[in-house]
């Protein structure tokens, strides 16, 4: 065995244990900022997976989309509502675990079942393009894969709007989660820096 | 364009004389460059420290260290040496885990940039070939790695500046990204080499500042913001925040921090070195350098000069953008949270954005000027 392939299998033991245990930390830990920071260390090490993979391009967009902005928007939303406060208990957690459970054991079966059906060997494995696959994606995404590229960035563009919708209150009438009438004058002054009425 | 020293190659061949298989020769290679460029990086570091003493000294007329060593340049040693035996707190309340893990998460991605970081055709460690890319993808993490020391603090100031830290450097990825983007759509490639290459013509004329001009000033804006240096170092406002995520740590976890940032301003100079002022190139091209003294473009003398004005040209065009980021730093005043995020996010971006649309423009109006 040389070095190369060695060096290969440790690479990949380590970051599939490292993602085993990570991502049953995430479930299994009862402080949700523990498990939004292993939710990173996931992310991360799944780029490893992909480095492994030869598809450098695709590492990097993982650790870009996936631990810079999705991550960091997860802890950052956790630490603005951090409230430590008890959670009420509620009624009829067994059958609600019963079924989540029965939804993530079908997934789990599915997974398993495409696992075993696809062929994974390639034909050649000396066509496989490496560095080139940069250009490759980028060609994929402009002619065959245009229209889920494309329904792609119309969900973003949704998601934006909702979200300003959400954040400026004072376009609405009424205030979404209450139904109340809102009060245009509070929100326009709480705009203003405090200083300015201080006379 | 290949030329150049190609110093694996030969320590490899020198290696394989004494009867080591390559496999050896390259295992013994590998942990020669990031050493050096550690090496190189913390020199760097407490360089750009003196540098910074000294000029804001200048700046506010004082005379700055003088004692350690000739006109003080020992002081960011006795400095490091301070922080190395000063003692290791972490507050009772903190969290202990992270509150280690914050800083080492902040300075590892910052070390592993220098990867992509070329000073000659053949002087980088890795010419990967998502090249800049790289960069854009490790700099994101760093805000975790901000967000956990602010956290585990366990402390408001620390916090707010940890989520400070975290905004800013989300909101001017973006542009930075953008104006990255339209230098590598003139260079057909993300590999920081080829860019260099590209800016290789005509000399000093051929640099992508004259043809991206725009897109420098955004670039240099937004790296002073990822870099947390004034005008944008809202994240440690001392008069508002104490000094935000740093205010809980001491010692060697400071010093961490201290490090990260001094590396990241110097990591961000040389990218912009090489992104818009031609990278290892000299202002007048080797060729005609070689011709005058009548000289084959492969004579060792001309490979050796090259490699070294490379490494030359770099450092100082890199030096030059730390020392302007320096004298911006002490004369210029702070922004405010929301000017920072109005700047951000309603000028640069818009800027970068049709920047790129610009760009793309050109290159189909001008292929020859614009790369095709």
């Amino acid at each position: 065995m040389s070095i190369a392939i060695t060096t290969q299998i440790i690479c990949f033991s380590v970051l599939s244990l490292v993602i085993l245990i990570g991502a049953l930390g995430v479930v299994l830990l009862e402080s949700i900022v523990y498990s939004a920071f292993l939710l990173g260390g996931v992310f991360m090490s799944v780029a490893g997976l992909y480095l492994l993979l030869n598809a450098s391009f695709v590492a990097a967009a993982q650790v870009l989309v996936y631990v810079g902005a999705v991550n960091v928007l997860i802890i950052f939303a956790i630490m603005l509502v951090n409230k430590k406060e008890d959670l009420k208990p509620i009624s009829d957690i067994k059958s609600r675990r019963i079924i989540s459970t029965s939804i993530c054991l079908t997934l789990l079966s599915l997974l398993i079942r495409v696992d075993l059906t696809n062929a994974w060997s390639l034909s050649n494995p000396q066509n496989s393009i490496g560095e080139e696959s940069t250009i490759r994606i980028g060609e994929h995404l402009f002619s065959d894969y245009l229209l889920p590229f494309e329904v792609a960035s119309v969900l973003l563009l949704m998601a934006m709007i909702g979200a300003i919708v959400l954040a400026r209150r004072d376009v609405m009438s009424k205030d979404i989660s209450t139904g109340l009438p809102v009060d245009q004058e509070l929100i326009e002054k709480s705009s203003e820096p405090l200083l300015t009425n201080k006379n | 364009m290949e030329y150049g020293l190609d110093l694996e190659y030969s320590f490899n061949e020198f290696l394989k004389g004494f009867g080591l298989s390559s496999e050896i020769a390259h295992i013994i290679w590998l942990p020669l460059p990031m050493l050096l460029v550690l090496v190189a990086a913390v020199v760097g570091v407490l360089v750009t420290v003196w540098l910074e003493r000294k000029i804001s000294a200048a700046a506010q007329q004082r005379i700055g260290p003088e004692y350690a060593g000739a006109l003080g340049v020992l002081q960011p040693i006795a400095d490091g040496l301070k922080l190395l035996v000063k003692e290791d707190i972490i507050p009772a309340k903190a969290d202990g885990i992270l509150f280690t893990a914050g800083p080492i998460l902040v300075l590892v991605p910052v070390i592993l940039s220098w990867l992509i970081v070329p000073f000659g055709q053949n002087l980088l460690i890795s010419n990967v070939g998502i090249g800049i890319f790289l960069w854009i993808a490790l700099s994101s993490i760093q805000p975790i790695g901000l967000l956990m020391s602010g956290y585990a603090s366990n402390n408001k100031y620390s916090l707010l500046g940890g989520l400070r830290a975290a905004a800013q450097s989300i909101s001017y990825e973006i542009p930075l990204a953008l104006s990255v983007l339209a230098v590598v759509l003139m260079t057909n490639s993300l590999s920081t080499i080829d860019i260099v290459n590209q800016q290789s013509g005509a000399g000093i004329l051929s640099w992508n500042i004259w043809r991206q001009p725009v897109g420098f000033i955004v670039f240099w804006i937004c790296a002073l913001a990822e870099c947390e240096r004034l005008p944008f170092d809202l994240p440690e406002a001392e008069e508002e925040l104490v000094a935000g995520y740093q205010t809980e740590y001491a010692g060697m976890k400071f010093a961490l921090f201290y490090l990260g940032s001094y590396i990241n301003l110097i990591l961000s100079a040389l990218l912009v070195s090489i992104l818009y002022l031609g990278g290892w190139g000299f202002p007048i091209p080797v060729e005609i350098i070689a011709k005058f003294l009548n000289l084959p473009i492969n004579a060792p003398f001309i490979q050796v000069f090259t490699a070294s004005i490379g490494i030359v040209m770099t450092v100082l065009k890199a030096y030059l953008l730390v020392f302007i980021a320096i004298l911006l730093r002490w004369t210029t005043p702070r922004v405010r949270i929301d000017q920072l995020l109005d700047l951000g996010w309603k000028f640069l971006l818009p800027i970068s954005l049709a920047n790129l649309l610009i760009t793309a423009g050109l290159k189909l109006a001008f292929p020859q000027f614009f790369g095709g």
